[in-house]
Protein backbone atom coordinates (compact mmCIF):
# COMPACT_ATOMS: atom_id res chain seq x y z
CA UNK A 1 0.00 0.00 0.00
CA UNK A 2 1.59 3.29 -1.03
CA UNK A 3 -1.04 5.69 0.22
CA UNK A 4 -0.69 6.44 3.91
CA UNK A 5 -3.57 5.77 6.26
CA UNK A 6 -4.10 8.66 8.63
CA UNK A 7 -6.14 7.66 11.67
CA UNK A 8 -5.08 10.34 14.13
CA UNK A 9 -7.84 12.88 13.51
CA UNK A 10 -8.17 13.50 17.25
CA UNK A 11 -4.62 14.88 17.17
CA UNK A 12 -5.29 17.10 14.20
CA UNK A 13 -6.99 17.02 10.82
CA UNK A 14 -6.20 17.90 7.24
CA UNK A 15 -7.32 21.39 6.34
CA UNK A 16 -10.22 21.17 3.89
CA UNK A 17 -9.46 22.63 0.43
CA UNK A 18 -12.50 24.91 0.71
CA UNK A 19 -11.09 26.26 3.96
CA UNK A 20 -7.69 26.95 2.40
CA UNK A 21 -9.42 28.69 -0.46
CA UNK A 22 -11.45 30.86 1.90
CA UNK A 23 -8.31 31.84 3.81
CA UNK A 24 -6.01 32.63 0.89
CA UNK A 25 -7.28 36.13 -0.03
CA UNK A 26 -6.58 37.32 3.51
CA UNK A 27 -2.85 36.72 3.15
CA UNK A 28 -2.09 38.67 0.01
CA UNK A 29 -5.12 40.71 -1.05
CA UNK A 30 -7.29 41.63 1.90
CA UNK A 31 -4.35 41.71 4.27
CA UNK A 32 -5.44 44.83 6.12
CA UNK A 33 -5.49 45.24 9.88
CA UNK A 34 -9.10 44.91 11.04
CA UNK A 35 -8.57 47.91 13.32
CA UNK A 36 -7.79 50.21 10.39
CA UNK A 37 -10.53 52.36 8.98
CA UNK A 38 -9.55 52.30 5.31
CA UNK A 39 -10.81 49.82 2.77
CA UNK A 40 -8.45 46.86 3.39
CA UNK A 41 -9.04 47.17 7.11
CA UNK A 42 -12.78 47.21 6.72
CA UNK A 43 -12.71 44.14 4.49
CA UNK A 44 -10.66 42.27 7.06
CA UNK A 45 -12.92 43.41 9.88
CA UNK A 46 -15.95 42.23 7.97
CA UNK A 47 -14.34 38.84 7.43
CA UNK A 48 -13.63 38.48 11.15
CA UNK A 49 -17.20 39.38 12.08
CA UNK A 50 -18.56 37.07 9.43
CA UNK A 51 -16.53 34.22 10.94
CA UNK A 52 -17.76 35.15 14.41
CA UNK A 53 -21.33 34.75 13.20
CA UNK A 54 -20.54 31.33 11.77
CA UNK A 55 -18.96 30.12 15.00
CA UNK A 56 -21.90 31.45 17.01
CA UNK A 57 -24.40 29.86 14.68
CA UNK A 58 -22.67 26.47 14.88
CA UNK A 59 -23.18 26.22 18.65
CA UNK A 60 -26.41 28.18 19.07
CA UNK A 61 -24.75 31.28 20.54
CA UNK A 62 -24.88 34.97 19.78
CA UNK A 63 -21.94 36.45 17.81
CA UNK A 64 -21.08 38.85 20.61
CA UNK A 65 -20.56 35.84 22.88
CA UNK A 66 -17.65 34.53 20.78
CA UNK A 67 -14.01 35.49 21.49
CA UNK A 68 -11.26 34.31 19.14
CA UNK A 69 -8.16 32.76 20.66
CA UNK A 70 -4.88 31.29 19.46
CA UNK A 71 -5.79 27.70 20.38
CA UNK A 72 -8.06 25.39 22.33
CA UNK A 73 -5.53 25.42 25.15
CA UNK A 74 -5.74 29.18 25.34
CA UNK A 75 -9.54 29.08 25.45
CA UNK A 76 -9.35 26.57 28.32
CA UNK A 77 -6.81 28.64 30.23
CA UNK A 78 -8.78 31.81 29.71
CA UNK A 79 -12.12 30.37 30.79
CA UNK A 80 -10.81 28.93 34.03
CA UNK A 81 -8.48 31.74 35.00
CA UNK A 82 -11.10 34.35 34.20
CA UNK A 83 -13.77 32.77 36.38
CA UNK A 84 -11.25 32.22 39.17
CA UNK A 85 -10.33 35.90 39.11
CA UNK A 86 -13.67 37.50 38.37
CA UNK A 87 -15.62 35.44 40.90
CA UNK A 88 -13.03 35.36 43.68
CA UNK A 89 -15.43 37.17 45.98
CA UNK A 90 -18.02 34.48 45.53
CA UNK A 91 -15.76 31.54 46.27
CA UNK A 92 -12.63 29.62 45.42
CA UNK A 93 -13.84 26.10 44.63
CA UNK A 94 -13.69 24.55 41.15
CA UNK A 95 -15.09 21.19 40.10
CA UNK A 96 -13.54 19.33 37.20
CA UNK A 97 -12.79 15.73 36.27
CA UNK A 98 -9.79 13.43 36.40
CA UNK A 99 -9.86 12.88 32.63
CA UNK A 100 -9.65 16.45 31.35
CA UNK A 101 -7.08 17.58 28.83
CA UNK A 102 -3.85 18.91 30.35
CA UNK A 103 -4.87 22.42 29.28
CA UNK A 104 -7.54 22.18 32.00
CA UNK A 105 -5.70 20.00 34.52
CA UNK A 106 -2.47 21.96 34.59
CA UNK A 107 -4.40 25.23 34.81
CA UNK A 108 -6.36 23.90 37.78
CA UNK A 109 -3.18 22.67 39.43
CA UNK A 110 -1.69 26.11 38.97
CA UNK A 111 -4.74 27.68 40.63
CA UNK A 112 -4.43 25.25 43.53
CA UNK A 113 -0.98 26.71 44.17
CA UNK A 114 -2.65 30.12 44.31
CA UNK A 115 -5.03 29.00 47.03
CA UNK A 116 -7.98 27.72 44.99
CA UNK A 117 -9.60 24.44 45.90
CA UNK A 118 -10.19 21.96 43.08
CA UNK A 119 -12.24 18.76 43.09
CA UNK A 120 -11.16 16.27 40.42
CA UNK A 121 -14.16 13.99 40.00
CA UNK A 122 -13.40 10.34 39.28
CA UNK A 123 -14.95 8.60 36.28
CA UNK A 124 -16.51 5.17 35.88
CA UNK A 125 -14.92 2.28 33.97
CA UNK A 126 -16.04 3.88 30.69
CA UNK A 127 -14.53 7.24 31.50
CA UNK A 128 -17.92 8.81 32.21
CA UNK A 129 -18.37 11.57 34.77
CA UNK A 130 -21.55 11.12 36.79
CA UNK A 131 -23.90 14.11 36.83
CA UNK A 132 -24.92 13.02 40.33
CA UNK A 133 -21.28 13.31 41.47
CA UNK A 134 -21.14 16.82 40.06
CA UNK A 135 -24.24 17.74 42.00
CA UNK A 136 -22.88 16.31 45.23
CA UNK A 137 -19.57 18.08 44.83
CA UNK A 138 -21.15 21.55 44.68
CA UNK A 139 -20.51 23.59 47.81
CA UNK A 140 -21.32 27.14 48.91
CA UNK A 141 -17.97 28.36 47.62
CA UNK A 142 -18.13 26.59 44.23
CA UNK A 143 -17.65 29.08 41.39
CA UNK A 144 -17.06 26.85 38.39
CA UNK A 145 -17.76 23.42 36.98
CA UNK A 146 -15.54 22.46 34.03
CA UNK A 147 -16.25 19.11 32.42
CA UNK A 148 -15.12 18.21 28.93
CA UNK A 149 -17.77 17.50 26.29
CA UNK A 150 -15.97 14.45 24.90
CA UNK A 151 -12.69 12.87 25.91
CA UNK A 152 -9.79 13.15 23.50
CA UNK A 153 -8.24 9.78 24.30
CA UNK A 154 -11.12 7.37 24.75
CA UNK A 155 -13.90 9.35 23.08
CA UNK A 156 -16.41 9.10 25.92
CA UNK A 157 -19.18 11.70 25.58
CA UNK A 158 -20.12 13.23 28.92
CA UNK A 159 -23.71 13.96 30.10
CA UNK A 160 -23.28 17.65 29.31
CA UNK A 161 -26.96 18.66 29.19
CA UNK A 162 -27.58 17.04 32.58
CA UNK A 163 -24.56 18.74 34.12
CA UNK A 164 -25.64 22.04 32.56
CA UNK A 165 -29.02 21.73 34.21
CA UNK A 166 -27.48 20.97 37.59
CA UNK A 167 -25.09 23.91 37.28
CA UNK A 168 -27.90 26.25 36.35
CA UNK A 169 -30.07 25.15 39.26
CA UNK A 170 -27.16 25.59 41.65
CA UNK A 171 -26.23 28.97 40.19
CA UNK A 172 -22.70 27.81 39.36
CA UNK A 173 -20.97 28.63 36.08
CA UNK A 174 -20.43 25.73 33.69
CA UNK A 175 -17.54 25.55 31.25
CA UNK A 176 -16.98 22.70 28.81
CA UNK A 177 -13.90 21.88 26.76
CA UNK A 178 -15.67 20.93 23.53
CA UNK A 179 -12.49 20.73 21.45
CA UNK A 180 -13.16 17.11 20.47
CA UNK A 181 -16.92 17.45 20.24
CA UNK A 182 -17.45 20.35 17.84
CA UNK A 183 -18.34 19.01 14.41
CA UNK A 184 -18.80 15.51 15.82
CA UNK A 185 -21.71 16.00 18.23
CA UNK A 186 -24.56 18.52 17.86
CA UNK A 187 -24.10 21.34 20.38
CA UNK A 188 -26.58 23.95 21.53
CA UNK A 189 -25.13 26.05 24.33
CA UNK A 190 -28.49 27.52 25.27
CA UNK A 191 -30.41 24.25 25.42
CA UNK A 192 -27.55 22.59 27.28
CA UNK A 193 -27.08 25.48 29.73
CA UNK A 194 -23.42 25.90 28.88
CA UNK A 195 -21.94 29.19 30.10
CA UNK A 196 -18.51 28.85 28.51
CA UNK A 197 -17.15 26.58 25.80
CA UNK A 198 -13.72 26.05 24.23
CA UNK A 199 -13.11 24.97 20.65
CA UNK A 200 -10.25 24.85 18.16
CA UNK A 201 -10.32 24.84 14.36
CA UNK A 202 -7.64 22.24 13.67
CA UNK A 203 -9.76 19.39 15.01
CA UNK A 204 -12.39 19.89 12.31
CA UNK A 205 -10.41 20.55 9.14
CA UNK A 206 -9.57 24.14 9.98
CA UNK A 207 -6.13 25.69 10.45
CA UNK A 208 -3.91 25.22 13.51
CA UNK A 209 -3.49 28.05 15.97
CA UNK A 210 -7.06 29.30 15.70
CA UNK A 211 -9.60 28.71 18.45
CA UNK A 212 -12.49 30.37 20.19
CA UNK A 213 -14.08 30.76 23.58
CA UNK A 214 -17.82 31.16 23.92
CA UNK A 215 -18.87 33.16 26.96
CA UNK A 216 -22.57 33.62 27.67
CA UNK A 217 -23.61 37.27 27.93
CA UNK A 218 -23.74 38.25 31.55
CA UNK A 219 -20.77 36.12 32.56
CA UNK A 220 -17.87 38.29 33.68
CA UNK A 221 -14.80 37.85 31.52
CA UNK A 222 -11.44 39.30 32.50
CA UNK A 223 -9.03 40.33 29.79
CA UNK A 224 -6.48 37.68 29.00
CA UNK A 225 -3.93 39.64 27.02
CA UNK A 226 -3.74 43.35 27.72
CA UNK A 227 -2.90 45.87 25.03
CA UNK A 228 -5.07 46.92 22.11
CA UNK A 229 -8.85 46.92 22.01
CA UNK A 230 -9.32 43.72 20.01
CA UNK A 231 -11.97 41.18 21.02
CA UNK A 232 -13.91 43.81 22.95
CA UNK A 233 -10.84 44.72 24.98
CA UNK A 234 -10.49 41.18 26.31
CA UNK A 235 -7.71 39.83 24.13
CA UNK A 236 -5.24 42.27 22.66
CA UNK A 237 -3.29 41.51 19.52
CA UNK A 238 -3.99 42.03 15.84
CA UNK A 239 -6.38 39.31 14.80
CA UNK A 240 -5.18 36.21 12.96
CA UNK A 241 -7.52 37.10 10.11
CA UNK A 242 -6.81 34.14 7.79
CA UNK A 243 -6.97 31.76 10.78
CA UNK A 244 -10.26 33.22 11.95
CA UNK A 245 -11.72 33.07 8.44
CA UNK A 246 -10.55 29.44 8.24
CA UNK A 247 -12.19 28.66 11.57
CA UNK A 248 -15.46 30.17 10.38
CA UNK A 249 -15.47 28.24 7.13
CA UNK A 250 -14.41 24.99 8.81
CA UNK A 251 -17.01 25.12 11.56
CA UNK A 252 -19.74 25.90 9.05
CA UNK A 253 -18.78 22.86 7.00
CA UNK A 254 -18.23 20.59 10.01
CA UNK A 255 -21.61 21.30 11.56
CA UNK A 256 -23.60 21.27 8.32
CA UNK A 257 -24.38 17.57 8.42
CA UNK A 258 -23.15 16.01 11.63
CA UNK A 259 -25.61 13.12 11.38
CA UNK A 260 -24.26 11.89 8.04
CA UNK A 261 -20.70 12.15 9.30
CA UNK A 262 -21.60 10.30 12.52
CA UNK A 263 -23.27 7.54 10.54
CA UNK A 264 -20.29 7.01 8.29
CA UNK A 265 -17.67 7.17 11.04
CA UNK A 266 -19.65 4.96 13.42
CA UNK A 267 -19.73 2.23 10.81
CA UNK A 268 -15.99 2.42 10.26
CA UNK A 269 -15.27 2.62 13.98
CA UNK A 270 -17.50 -0.28 14.96
CA UNK A 271 -16.20 -2.47 12.14
CA UNK A 272 -12.66 -1.74 13.25
CA UNK A 273 -13.37 -2.43 16.93
CA UNK A 274 -15.22 -5.65 16.21
CA UNK A 275 -12.53 -6.99 13.90
CA UNK A 276 -9.62 -6.09 16.14
CA UNK A 277 -11.20 -7.58 19.26
CA UNK A 278 -12.03 -10.74 17.30
CA UNK A 279 -8.59 -11.07 15.75
CA UNK A 280 -6.32 -10.14 18.63
CA UNK A 281 -6.60 -12.06 21.92
CA UNK A 282 -6.00 -10.18 25.21
CA UNK A 283 -7.28 -6.91 23.82
CA UNK A 284 -9.98 -4.65 25.24
CA UNK A 285 -11.88 -1.57 24.21
CA UNK A 286 -11.33 1.52 26.35
CA UNK A 287 -14.15 4.02 26.75
CA UNK A 288 -17.89 3.67 26.39
CA UNK A 289 -19.21 1.18 23.80
CA UNK A 290 -21.85 3.55 22.43
CA UNK A 291 -21.58 6.93 24.16
CA UNK A 292 -18.39 7.73 22.30
CA UNK A 293 -17.19 9.97 19.52
CA UNK A 294 -18.12 8.40 16.19
CA UNK A 295 -14.51 8.39 14.98
CA UNK A 296 -12.75 7.24 18.16
CA UNK A 297 -11.52 3.75 18.99
CA UNK A 298 -9.08 3.07 21.81
CA UNK A 299 -7.91 -0.48 22.34
CA UNK A 300 -5.41 -1.90 24.84
CA UNK A 301 -3.24 -4.84 23.88
CA UNK A 302 -1.84 -6.65 26.87
CA UNK A 303 1.83 -7.58 27.22
CA UNK A 304 3.13 -5.00 24.75
CA UNK A 305 4.19 -1.40 24.88
CA UNK A 306 2.51 1.16 22.63
CA UNK A 307 5.50 2.92 21.15
CA UNK A 308 6.77 -0.19 19.39
CA UNK A 309 3.28 -0.68 17.99
CA UNK A 310 3.18 2.90 16.68
CA UNK A 311 6.63 2.64 15.10
CA UNK A 312 5.70 -0.59 13.37
CA UNK A 313 2.38 0.81 12.18
CA UNK A 314 4.21 3.85 10.84
CA UNK A 315 6.45 1.54 8.80
CA UNK A 316 3.29 0.05 7.34
CA UNK A 317 2.01 3.50 6.44
CA UNK A 318 -0.43 3.89 9.32
CA UNK A 319 -0.45 6.99 11.57
CA UNK A 320 -2.10 6.52 14.96
CA UNK A 321 -1.45 7.39 18.59
CA UNK A 322 -0.91 5.74 21.97
CA UNK A 323 -1.36 6.37 25.69
CA UNK A 324 2.04 4.94 26.50
CA UNK A 325 4.47 6.99 28.58
CA UNK A 326 7.26 6.10 26.20
CA UNK A 327 5.62 8.06 23.39
CA UNK A 328 4.79 11.14 25.40
CA UNK A 329 8.14 11.86 26.97
CA UNK A 330 6.43 12.02 30.35
CA UNK A 331 6.92 9.56 33.16
CA UNK A 332 3.51 8.02 33.42
CA UNK A 333 1.12 6.48 30.96
CA UNK A 334 -2.10 8.28 30.11
CA UNK A 335 -3.93 9.71 33.14
CA UNK A 336 -7.19 8.94 31.35
CA UNK A 337 -6.47 5.22 31.02
CA UNK A 338 -5.34 5.06 34.65
CA UNK A 339 -8.53 6.90 35.70
CA UNK A 340 -10.73 4.23 34.08
CA UNK A 341 -8.91 1.61 36.13
CA UNK A 342 -6.35 0.20 33.73
CA UNK A 343 -3.16 -1.17 35.22
CA UNK A 344 0.01 0.65 34.19
CA UNK A 345 1.08 -2.12 31.86
CA UNK A 346 -2.31 -2.12 30.13
CA UNK A 347 -2.21 1.64 29.73
CA UNK A 348 1.25 1.40 28.17
CA UNK A 349 -0.10 -0.90 25.46
CA UNK A 350 -2.96 1.20 24.17
CA UNK A 351 -3.69 2.33 20.63
CA UNK A 352 -5.96 5.24 19.76
CA UNK A 353 -7.26 5.39 16.24
CA UNK A 354 -9.42 8.37 15.34
CA UNK A 355 -11.10 8.07 11.97
CA UNK A 356 -12.10 10.85 9.60
CA UNK A 357 -14.30 11.11 6.52
CA UNK A 358 -11.39 10.17 4.27
CA UNK A 359 -11.00 6.72 5.82
CA UNK A 360 -12.58 3.65 4.26
CA UNK A 361 -13.59 0.12 5.25
CA UNK A 362 -10.82 -1.25 3.00
CA UNK A 363 -8.34 0.67 5.08
CA UNK A 364 -9.83 -0.88 8.19
CA UNK A 365 -9.11 -4.37 6.85
CA UNK A 366 -5.50 -3.46 6.12
CA UNK A 367 -5.18 -1.90 9.57
CA UNK A 368 -6.59 -4.95 11.33
CA UNK A 369 -4.20 -7.27 9.46
CA UNK A 370 -1.27 -5.02 10.28
CA UNK A 371 -2.19 -4.68 13.94
CA UNK A 372 -2.68 -8.42 14.39
CA UNK A 373 0.70 -9.12 12.82
CA UNK A 374 2.58 -6.45 14.78
CA UNK A 375 0.99 -7.27 18.14
CA UNK A 376 1.89 -10.91 17.62
CA UNK A 377 5.48 -10.02 16.73
CA UNK A 378 5.87 -7.77 19.78
CA UNK A 379 4.31 -10.38 22.05
CA UNK A 380 6.78 -12.98 20.85
CA UNK A 381 9.43 -10.60 22.17
CA UNK A 382 7.65 -9.79 25.43
CA UNK A 383 8.73 -11.37 28.74
CA UNK A 384 5.27 -10.60 30.12
CA UNK A 385 3.61 -12.64 27.40
CA UNK A 386 6.05 -15.49 27.99
CA UNK A 387 5.25 -15.44 31.71
CA UNK A 388 1.53 -15.53 31.05
CA UNK A 389 1.82 -18.37 28.52
CA UNK A 390 3.89 -20.44 30.96
CA UNK A 391 1.35 -19.94 33.72
CA UNK A 392 -1.52 -21.17 31.53
CA UNK B 1 13.77 10.75 15.96
CA UNK B 2 15.54 7.37 15.99
CA UNK B 3 18.70 6.57 14.00
CA UNK B 4 18.56 4.08 11.16
CA UNK B 5 20.47 1.61 13.30
CA UNK B 6 17.90 1.83 16.07
CA UNK B 7 15.10 1.29 13.58
CA UNK B 8 16.97 -1.66 12.10
CA UNK B 9 17.47 -3.31 15.49
CA UNK B 10 13.89 -2.56 16.44
CA UNK B 11 12.46 -4.01 13.21
CA UNK B 12 14.83 -6.98 13.00
CA UNK B 13 16.01 -7.58 16.53
CA UNK B 14 18.88 -10.05 16.85
CA UNK B 15 18.85 -12.83 19.42
CA UNK B 16 15.19 -12.68 20.39
CA UNK B 17 13.93 -15.67 22.33
CA UNK B 18 14.72 -18.02 25.19
CA UNK B 19 17.48 -20.52 25.88
CA UNK B 20 16.10 -23.73 27.34
CA UNK B 21 19.32 -24.77 29.08
CA UNK B 22 20.58 -21.31 29.99
CA UNK B 23 22.89 -21.15 32.97
CA UNK B 24 22.46 -17.43 33.46
CA UNK B 25 19.13 -15.62 33.50
CA UNK B 26 18.49 -12.03 34.49
CA UNK B 27 15.40 -9.86 34.47
CA UNK B 28 15.25 -6.15 35.23
CA UNK B 29 12.57 -3.51 35.20
CA UNK B 30 8.93 -3.88 36.07
CA UNK B 31 5.66 -3.64 34.22
CA UNK B 32 4.64 -0.57 36.20
CA UNK B 33 7.31 1.58 34.64
CA UNK B 34 6.76 0.15 31.21
CA UNK B 35 10.14 -1.50 30.67
CA UNK B 36 11.22 -5.08 31.32
CA UNK B 37 14.16 -6.93 29.87
CA UNK B 38 14.88 -10.59 30.38
CA UNK B 39 18.16 -12.04 29.23
CA UNK B 40 19.25 -15.67 28.90
CA UNK B 41 22.89 -16.73 28.54
CA UNK B 42 24.77 -19.92 27.99
CA UNK B 43 28.17 -19.43 29.58
CA UNK B 44 31.02 -21.91 29.09
CA UNK B 45 32.15 -22.85 32.59
CA UNK B 46 35.73 -23.48 31.50
CA UNK B 47 36.37 -20.49 29.30
CA UNK B 48 33.84 -18.06 30.83
CA UNK B 49 32.79 -17.22 27.27
CA UNK B 50 29.16 -16.28 26.63
CA UNK B 51 28.45 -18.78 23.89
CA UNK B 52 24.84 -17.91 23.36
CA UNK B 53 22.53 -15.14 24.46
CA UNK B 54 18.86 -14.39 23.92
CA UNK B 55 16.48 -11.74 25.19
CA UNK B 56 12.86 -10.75 25.60
CA UNK B 57 11.88 -7.15 26.15
CA UNK B 58 8.71 -5.28 26.99
CA UNK B 59 9.33 -1.63 26.22
CA UNK B 60 9.57 1.06 23.60
CA UNK B 61 11.44 0.91 20.32
CA UNK B 62 14.64 2.11 21.99
CA UNK B 63 14.36 -0.55 24.70
CA UNK B 64 14.00 -3.31 22.10
CA UNK B 65 16.84 -1.94 19.95
CA UNK B 66 19.23 -1.60 22.91
CA UNK B 67 18.39 -5.12 24.03
CA UNK B 68 19.19 -6.41 20.56
CA UNK B 69 22.44 -4.45 20.34
CA UNK B 70 23.57 -5.40 23.85
CA UNK B 71 23.13 -9.10 23.13
CA UNK B 72 25.17 -8.69 19.95
CA UNK B 73 27.91 -6.91 21.85
CA UNK B 74 28.26 -9.56 24.58
CA UNK B 75 27.90 -12.63 22.40
CA UNK B 76 31.22 -14.49 22.17
CA UNK B 77 32.76 -12.30 24.85
CA UNK B 78 33.97 -13.39 28.26
CA UNK B 79 31.97 -12.67 31.35
CA UNK B 80 34.48 -10.01 32.43
CA UNK B 81 34.28 -8.31 29.06
CA UNK B 82 30.50 -8.35 29.24
CA UNK B 83 30.54 -6.79 32.69
CA UNK B 84 32.53 -3.89 31.28
CA UNK B 85 29.75 -3.09 28.82
CA UNK B 86 28.23 0.30 29.52
CA UNK B 87 24.96 1.80 28.44
CA UNK B 88 26.91 4.52 26.61
CA UNK B 89 28.67 1.87 24.55
CA UNK B 90 25.32 0.32 23.63
CA UNK B 91 23.86 3.70 22.72
CA UNK B 92 26.92 4.59 20.66
CA UNK B 93 26.79 1.33 18.79
CA UNK B 94 23.25 2.33 17.79
CA UNK B 95 24.49 5.73 16.51
CA UNK B 96 22.97 7.42 19.53
CA UNK B 97 19.58 7.62 21.24
CA UNK B 98 17.34 10.63 21.83
CA UNK B 99 18.16 12.08 25.28
CA UNK B 100 14.83 11.08 26.84
CA UNK B 101 15.47 7.50 25.73
CA UNK B 102 18.91 7.12 27.29
CA UNK B 103 17.41 5.42 30.32
CA UNK B 104 16.18 2.61 28.05
CA UNK B 105 19.80 1.64 27.43
CA UNK B 106 20.39 1.29 31.20
CA UNK B 107 17.97 -1.56 31.04
CA UNK B 108 20.25 -3.54 28.74
CA UNK B 109 23.36 -2.95 30.83
CA UNK B 110 21.53 -3.91 33.99
CA UNK B 111 20.03 -7.01 32.45
CA UNK B 112 23.47 -8.24 31.38
CA UNK B 113 24.73 -7.63 34.90
CA UNK B 114 21.74 -9.36 36.44
CA UNK B 115 22.25 -12.44 34.30
CA UNK B 116 25.93 -12.67 35.21
CA UNK B 117 25.13 -12.15 38.90
CA UNK B 118 22.71 -15.03 38.60
CA UNK B 119 25.45 -17.14 37.04
CA UNK B 120 27.89 -16.30 39.84
CA UNK B 121 25.36 -17.07 42.53
CA UNK B 122 24.40 -20.39 41.01
CA UNK B 123 28.11 -21.30 41.07
CA UNK B 124 28.50 -20.19 44.67
CA UNK B 125 30.61 -17.22 43.69
CA UNK B 126 30.45 -13.75 45.17
CA UNK B 127 28.13 -11.58 43.12
CA UNK B 128 27.99 -8.63 45.48
CA UNK B 129 30.42 -6.65 43.33
CA UNK B 130 28.06 -6.72 40.39
CA UNK B 131 25.82 -3.71 40.15
CA UNK B 132 22.57 -5.21 39.04
CA UNK B 133 19.02 -4.11 39.19
CA UNK B 134 16.71 -5.54 41.82
CA UNK B 135 13.65 -5.10 39.66
CA UNK B 136 12.62 -1.92 41.43
CA UNK B 137 15.21 0.28 39.80
CA UNK B 138 14.92 -0.34 36.13
CA UNK B 139 17.18 2.65 35.72
CA UNK B 140 14.53 4.73 34.08
CA UNK B 141 12.81 7.81 35.45
CA UNK B 142 9.51 5.91 35.33
CA UNK B 143 10.56 3.63 38.14
CA UNK B 144 11.97 6.37 40.35
CA UNK B 145 8.63 8.05 40.07
CA UNK B 146 6.81 4.91 41.11
CA UNK B 147 9.25 4.11 43.88
CA UNK B 148 8.18 7.30 45.59
CA UNK B 149 4.70 5.91 46.04
C1 LIG C 1 -9.92 17.93 24.71
C2 LIG C 1 -8.88 18.86 24.22
N1 LIG C 1 -8.73 20.06 24.79
C3 LIG C 1 -7.82 20.95 24.37
C4 LIG C 1 -6.97 20.67 23.32
C5 LIG C 1 -5.96 21.69 22.91
O1 LIG C 1 -6.27 22.30 21.73
P1 LIG C 1 -5.13 23.13 20.95
O2 LIG C 1 -4.24 22.11 20.33
O3 LIG C 1 -5.83 23.95 19.93
O4 LIG C 1 -4.42 23.95 21.97
C6 LIG C 1 -7.07 19.41 22.69
C7 LIG C 1 -6.20 19.03 21.56
O5 LIG C 1 -5.07 18.68 21.64
C8 LIG C 1 -8.04 18.49 23.15
O6 LIG C 1 -8.17 17.29 22.59
S1 LIG D 1 10.91 1.71 27.58
FE1 LIG D 1 9.89 3.42 28.33
S2 LIG D 1 10.80 5.02 27.27
FE2 LIG D 1 11.89 3.31 26.60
Amino acid sequence: MTKRIYVDNAATTKVAPEVVEAMLPYFTEDYGNPSSIYNEGRTAKKAVENAREKVACAIGADPKEIYFTGSGSEADNWAIRSVARAYKDKGNHIITSAVEHHAILHTCQDLEKQGYEVTYLPVDEYGMVSAEDVKNAIKDNTILISIMFANNEIGTIMPIAEIGKIAKEAGVLFHTDAVQAVGNVPIDVKAMNIDMLSLTAHKFHGPKGSGALYVRSGVKLTSFITGGAQERMRRAGTENVPGIVGLGKAIEMATADIEAKQKKLTEIRDTYIKKVLERVPYSRLNGHPTQRLAGNANISFEFIEGEGLLLSLDMKGISASSGSACTSGSLDPSHVLLAIGLKHEQAHGSLRTSFGEDNTLEEVDYMVDSIAEIVDRLRQMSPLYEEMMKKN
Amino acid sequence: MYSEKVMDHFSNPRNVGEIEDANAVGQVGNPQCGDIMKIYMKINDDTQVIEDVKFKTFGCGAAIATSSMATELVKGKTVDEALALTNQAVAEALDGLPPIKMHCSNLAEEAVHAAIANYYESRGMDASEIKACTGECCGCPHSKEHNKE
